[in-house]
């Protein structure tokens, strides 16, 4: 690990100038800059630890009935808390799906926003990979690519986005309040990420110094909790990055979906909100042949990057699945296997 | 440059003079409190062989800067007997052979001790694995370590002794 | 002449005051769950300097290029070691003397042969400028082409495979055997490569002190790395001491000391002061060994009956460009399935990869999942129950070469395994049974088989003057449980309980005790141990029975039994003597002496001795989005006699997870460009975790063996995963309808099933 300055700002102003520099990266949880610090993927000169600053570990409800989750809460202490599980399951199941106990202790909300792919090219500093070197190529293309990218990936990168919990933040139109330099400014999830085109390493919209501060969900996004579910396959029952998840969440009345919301993840470089399908089921009566609409029209766009057309497919049935198990009443608590398709639940359709 | 840190360590307060800031928890308990029974299996926060109670919470200490601890109360394994007497989650892992090599059996300890002191898992098995799966076993002593942990968690919830650091003992030796 | 005595009489665990067969809990355990037993990497002599390995990003070419003073400059960095200053070696680390001399990369030029070699050491004041050092080196290369995959160079029949194993053997007319066949399975499986993986990362803390070295390192061979040592630096094994009390997991990758370890003795050389070096976790996919891929096609034939009439069992391995260990995948074929004809054959392929090595059940697990397949295969071919299947053909004689077994309790582990988790019930088709959410479950078997094996080991008695004893052996003990089960073994061989008793082991100076390889350690070290304790009363009976004040005159040739510390006239134990009135009144302040545990030639040439097992597995699939889960594995072993049940479960636990690893999870992912490894850490090279593991259960299965030696032992440390992976393999099968040949079973390959 290079050796780098280590900064302590007392308040979010000084963090902001002190990160502006060339070189800089904020320090929270530590869990993803740290191993890509020993990993030689990233080398800053200077570290911002914002972990002390004051304020933004709080978890409020704001008084249009949205909540605002400040930067520095853990993913853990979001997770288990009562009211905002309540409010926002497929959150939750997201956030207890992710890593281990121990990292969702440490990780917080603003990292796992900013969260690095787990493209193998990426994370080997011998291997060409434009997003990690700009100009360099990308070794994934040709390459071990099973895992990689079915929508939004350029020529010059087919990373996924590997973050659970940044899934449904993008279904339900999650806010994101950024301070910079100049002030406050707001984005939305689903704006945040940028798909990589000539420019993977640009993976945001963050100017230099600019630092999440929080991340608000509009007053809308409680209206979901009845019928809201987070499920995600992976290579081992825990402990695994997704291969693909969905997030959904549903208004249901008198039989009818009159709202859907639907997002994707491990399927593209960034959380991928599925607007063509949602706007298909508004308005139906739940039903399989629906679902499966739904669903060919969110992966209408995709395609293989390489030995990865299988995802193609389970993104489809994923999203029927996540539907059908959304349709019954979100459960009390969040399953003791949090997004696996091996949690017990009622009323599940396994029409194979 | 210098970068003075106090943090106590298993109830004894430390005064630390890093030269440092890239050392990490992990390396300055080991190598440097020459505290060693944290151990070190990847390094990356992928194995859990490195979990310790940091501020009440367990993480992966392989993951985080000592620097930016400064105040810090930290509990490794060595400090979760009472003189001789085990904690019931160490003797638990004995009585349950929930252990083979042993080195990944600190970390596992410690994470078991923080996932009971979170409180979601409960006496529900599944809950308990899925809690306990940030922490490999090589050796796939598994098994053993669900048990141990259902049943120290049994014993760890009697209400009279709330310190769950130091609660109820049971007659085991220490060496 | 020496009197006749009585140790263990049979069966040992029958006897009053017996500790073999109890399920003690492990005497090392206190040290382990408080921290305090020490790992190599725990040691901190005075002094002591931390190195980092650096290491290729190429598999092929020269290194042309390191920018060392770029390293030295990094506040901290002492010194950097590479080929220019490495320090002189006695022996070439390309010498090959023996099949068991690995070759090893000690900097001994620039060339580099497989990613993640060595190409030089960084050593500093503190670990992170070590680490730090590395990273600046910046190597430059001249690069060639790397050939890695099983199809990457020309193919050629290896010399001999595993250890000293005949490439190829048959028994009967294979080609005869398929023509007569009424069905005919022709099926090739492939299998990654996978590497050891212990939680503990290898380390060495050395420190020499003049031509005197003091090393600890974990060592599943003791004497083997302390001559090796002795060789390359050309000092005697006696000035060598090692240390390795506890080993974090070794599964055959720390055998043989590795190439990184010698390079820390190195590099405490060059600075004269002692260095720690530790392999980060990438480091140890290359240098430490693995498990080559491999490719088998079996074809088997089978009468009208389900009798087979043939199996003809093909495997393609892979060496490195430089050595020769060709895993003897195609020979598990040889002792499991009665059939009239068998011919087992091994090609190979010499890729840029670092060599490969026994890795727990080397040949035996990669063989296991592709014959427990096919064998599935056929049984569905001919419309029968797996069990009953590999009941028609179970053998009893050992197929491949007719000898009879010493013992083999196999129908007794079919039945008891399947009536314990109710294989009765499972319907023949595939895709019949469903859980109450509708997840598709399967039910599927394998026969699990290994080698009742024995090497060579010794050990020293001492019974001291208070009546107190002492054994001593180089004994390793990395999880299996040494520390417990020899301490069962001393205790009974000295008849003296546990808490009167010393038991010494893991250090480079105490008697050779061979290698904990093989599954092979229990029985051999044991058996050294057993004989050493029989030798040193022996001793204490011919002070007794010779000396007229003792109780026990005249006894000789009635003989004495050794019990509780002391001996006991055999016909009248009545008369006793301790064993300190005994050292008392012969003014002795101690007896001592040694044993040998080896295989009997006799016995072996005339018997095939195995360990059998029987798996059954139910998994839970969901179909559509190609998730498995491993819901209930149910093992029944025979392995000869148990010395202590509570480790052997946890033993056969350990093997059925590497089973399950060996089928749904664990794989290197290799760059076929570069013959990098691109999950060379934790995450993606995916293990079991917790969660994967709901519900185990292991059966041991009484087995009386006279042959394999006196103690009965055959070993459990790899049977656990031959099997097993077969069994969850056929059960993905039974669930779904779809077999998959290729390991480990992927997501993908449910979600969209390959034409084969």
């Amino acid at each position: 690990m290079k050796n780098f300055e280590y900064v302590r700002p007392a308040t979010i102003s000084e963090a902001v100038a002190a990160a502006a520099e060339p070189g800089a990266a904020y320090l929270a949880g530590g869990t993803n800059l740290l191993d890509l610090m020993k990993g030689g993927i990233v080398r800053p000169n200077r570290l911002v630890d914002i972990s002390h600053l004051p304020g933004l570990d709080r978890i409020e409800r704001l008084p249009d009935g949205g909540t605002r989750i400040g930067a520095l809460v853990r993913n853990a202490d979001l997770a288990h808390d009562g009211e905002f599980a309540k409010s926002y399951p497929a959150i939750a199941e997201a956030l207890l799906s992710g890593a281990s106990g121990q990292l969702r202790n440490a990780a917080t909300v603003g990292g796992n926003l900013l969260q690095r792919t787990r493209c193998g090219y990426f994370y080997d500093p011998a291997s060409a990979c434009n997003k990690r070197e700009p100009g360099t190529g990308c070794d994934a293309r040709g390459g071990e690519n099973r895992l990689h990218a079915v929508l939004g990936w350029s020529e010059a990168c087919i990373a996924t986005h590997p973050s659970d919990f940044c899934v449904p933040l993008a279904a339900l139109d999650a806010v994101v309040e950024i301070e910079g330099r100049t002030g406050r400014r707001e984005v939305t999830v689903e704006a945040l990420h940028r798909l990589p085109g000539d420019t993977p390493e640009q993976e945001n919209v963050l100017l230099p110094g600019e630092l999440i501060v929080a991340v608000r969900l509009p007053k809308e996004a409680r209206t979901f909790s009845h019928h809201a579910r987070y499920l995600k396959v992976r290579e081992r029952t825990s402990f695994a990055f997704a291969v693909v998840s969905a997030a959904v969440g549903l208004r249901i009345e008198q039989g009818t979906i009159w709202d859907a919301r639907l997002a994707l993840g491990g399927v593209a470089p960034k959380p991928w909100r599925a607007h063509a399908a949602e706007k298909i089921v508004e308005g139906c009566v739940p039903d399989a042949a629906t679902f499966r609409r739904a669903a060919e029209a969110a992966l209408a766009d995709a395609r293989p990057c390489g030995d990865n057309a299988f995802k193609i497919e389970l993104a489809k049935r994923i999203i029927v699945r996540a539907l059908t198990l959304a349709i019954s009443e979100t459960a009390e608590r969040v399953a003791a296997l949090p997004g696996s398709p091996f949690a017990p639940v009622a009323g599940a359709l396994h029409a194979s | 440059m210098k970068f003075p840190i106090t943090l106590t360590v298993n109830g004894v307060p430390h005064s630390i003079d890093l030269d440092d800031p890239r050392v990490t928890l992990l390396d300055l308990l080991r190598e440097r409190l020459h505290l060693t029974g944290t151990k070190k299996g990847c390094d990356r926060g992928q194995c859990g062989a490195c979990t310790v109670i940091l501020d009440g919470r367990r993480i992966n200490s392989c993951l985080t800067l000592a620097v930016s601890h400064d105040g810090a109360d930290v509990l490794t394994i060595e400090g979760v007997a009472s003189g001789n007497e085990l904690h019931p989650m160490q003797a638990a892992f004995i009585a349950h052979d929930g252990l083979q090599c042993g080195f990944c059996t600190p970390g596992q300890i410690m994470s078991a001790i923080g996932l009971v002191m979170e409180g979601h898992a409960g006496d529900d098995p599944e809950r308990v694995r899925e809690g306990m799966s940030g922490n490999l076993c090589r050796c796939g002593a598994y098994a053993g370590i669900t048990e141990a942990v259902l049943e120290a968690q049994r014993k760890m919830a009697n209400p009279d002794k709330p310190d769950l650091a130091k609660p109820d003992h049971v007659k085991e030796r220490a060496a | 002449m020496p009197p006749e005595i009585s140790l263990t009489p049979v069966p040992a665990h029958a006897r009053h005051g017996s500790n073999i067969g109890q399920p003690l809990t492990r005497r090392d355990g206190v040290l382990k769950v408080t921290g305090a037993a020490r790992y190599a990497a725990d040691n901190h002599p005075p002094g002591m300097l931390h190195a980092v390995l650096a290491v290729s990003t190429i598999a092929r070419g020269r290194v042309s290029f390191l920018d060392v003073e770029a390293a030295k400059a990094h506040p901290g960095v002492v010194e950097v070691m590479t080929p220019a200053n490495r320090p002189r070696l006695a022996e070439d680390p390309d010498a090959k003397l023996h099949p068991f001399m690995f070759r090893l990369e000690l900097l001994q030029n620039d060339e580099v042969r497989y990613a993640n070699q060595a190409i030089a050491v960084v050593i500093a004041q503190t670990l992170e400028a070590a680490t730090e050092g590395v990273a600046l080196l910046a190597p430059k290369y001249e690069t060639q082409p790397a050939r890695v995959g099983l199809d990457a160079s020309e193919s050629f029949v290896p010399a001999a495979v595993g250890v000293g194993n005949p490439s190829a053997m048959h028994r009967g007319d294979v080609e005869a055997g398929l023509a007569a066949a009424a069905r005919r399975i022709d099926a090739t499986y492939e299998t990654p490569m996978q590497y050891h993986n212990p939680m503990e990362p290898h380390a060495i803390v050395a420190a020499w002190d003049g031509d005197a070295l003091s090393v600890d390192t974990p060592s599943q061979g003791l004497a083997m790395a302390q001559g090796r040592i002795a060789g390359l630096f050309g000092i005697s094994p006696e000035n060598i001491h090692i240390r390795s009390p506890f080993l974090g997991g070794g599964f055959g990758s720390k055998g043989l000391i590795s190439g990184p370890q010698l390079l820390g003795i190195l590099a405490a050389r060059l600075v004269g002061k002692p260095v720690k070096l530790v392999l980060r976790r990438e480091h140890l996919y290359g240098p430490v060994g693995h498990r080559s891929a491999s490719r088998q096609r079996l074809r088997i034939g089978a009468d009208g009956e389900g009798l087979l009439t043939a199996i003809d069992h093909r495997a393609k391995v892979a060496s490195s460009t430089f050595d020769d260990f060709f895993e003897p995948a195609a020979d598990a074929s040889h002792t499991l399935y009665a059939s009239p004809a068998i011919a087992t054959s091994h090609e190979a392929v010499r890729l840029d990869t670092g060599t490969p090595l026994f890795m727990r059940a080397p040949g035996e697990a990669t063989g296991s999942i592709a014959l427990e397949s096919a064998i599935d295969e056929m049984a569905d071919a001919c419309g029968m129950d797996p069990l009953a299947f590999r009941l028609k053909n179970y053998a009893d004689v050992e197929p491949i070469s007719g000898k009879p077994f010493s013992s083999k309790a196999l129908r007794e582990c079919y039945a008891r395994g399947a009536e314990h988790f109710g294989w009765s019930k499972r319907p023949l088709a595939p895709r019949q049974l469903r859980d109450e959410n509708g997840l598709l479950i399967g039910w599927g078997m394998g026969t699990a088989t290994f080698p009742a094996l024995m090497f060579a080991a010794e050990a020293r008695a001492v019974v001291r003057g208070d009546g107190s004893g002492v054994m001593e052996t180089g004994a390793h003990d990395m999880g299996q449980g040494a520390w417990t089960a020899f301490a069962q073994i001393a205790a009974d061989a000295l008849g003296l309980d546990l808490d009167r008793m010393e038991f010494k082991a893991g250090t480079s100076d105490l008697p050779d005790a061979g290698i904990a390889g093989g599954s092979a350690h229990t029985a051999t070290a044991g058996m050294a141990i057993h004989n050493a304790g029989a030798a040193v009363i022996a001793k204490l009976a011919d002070l007794a029975t010779n000396d007229q004040r003792s109780p026990l005159f005249g006894a000789g040739n009635a003989g004495v039994i050794a019990r509780d510390g002391r001996l006991f006239r055999r016909d009248d134990e009545t008369r006793s003597d301790s064993y300190a009135d005994i050292l008392g009144r012969a003014g002795l302040a101690q007896v001592e002496a040694r044993g040998k545990g080896a295989a009997d030639p006799a016995a072996q040439s005339s018997y095939a001795m195995h360990a059998h097992g029987a798996v059954f597995a139910e998994v839970k699939v969901d179909s559509d989005l190609g998730q498995i889960r491993v819901t209930r594995l149910v093992g029944a072993f025979a392995a000869g006699r148990v010395i202590n049940p509570r480790m052997v479960r946890s033993q056969i636990f350990g093997g059925m997870i590497w089973g399950m690893s060996f089928a749904l999870h664990e794989q290197a992912i290799m760059d076929k460009r570069s013959g990098r490894t691109l999950n060379a850490n934790f995450a993606e090279y995916q293990v079991p975790v917790n969660a994967d593991v709901p519900s185990m259960e292991a059966l041991m299965i009484e087995e009386h063996d006279p042959h394999v030696n006196a103690l009965g032992i055959k070993g459990v440390g790899e049977i656990g995963i031959t099997g097993s992976a077969g069994a969850i393999a056929n059960a993905v099968w039974h669930a779904t309808g779809v077999r998959v040949r290729r390991f480990p079973i992927g997501l993908d390959d449910l979600v969209m099933p390959r034409s084969h």
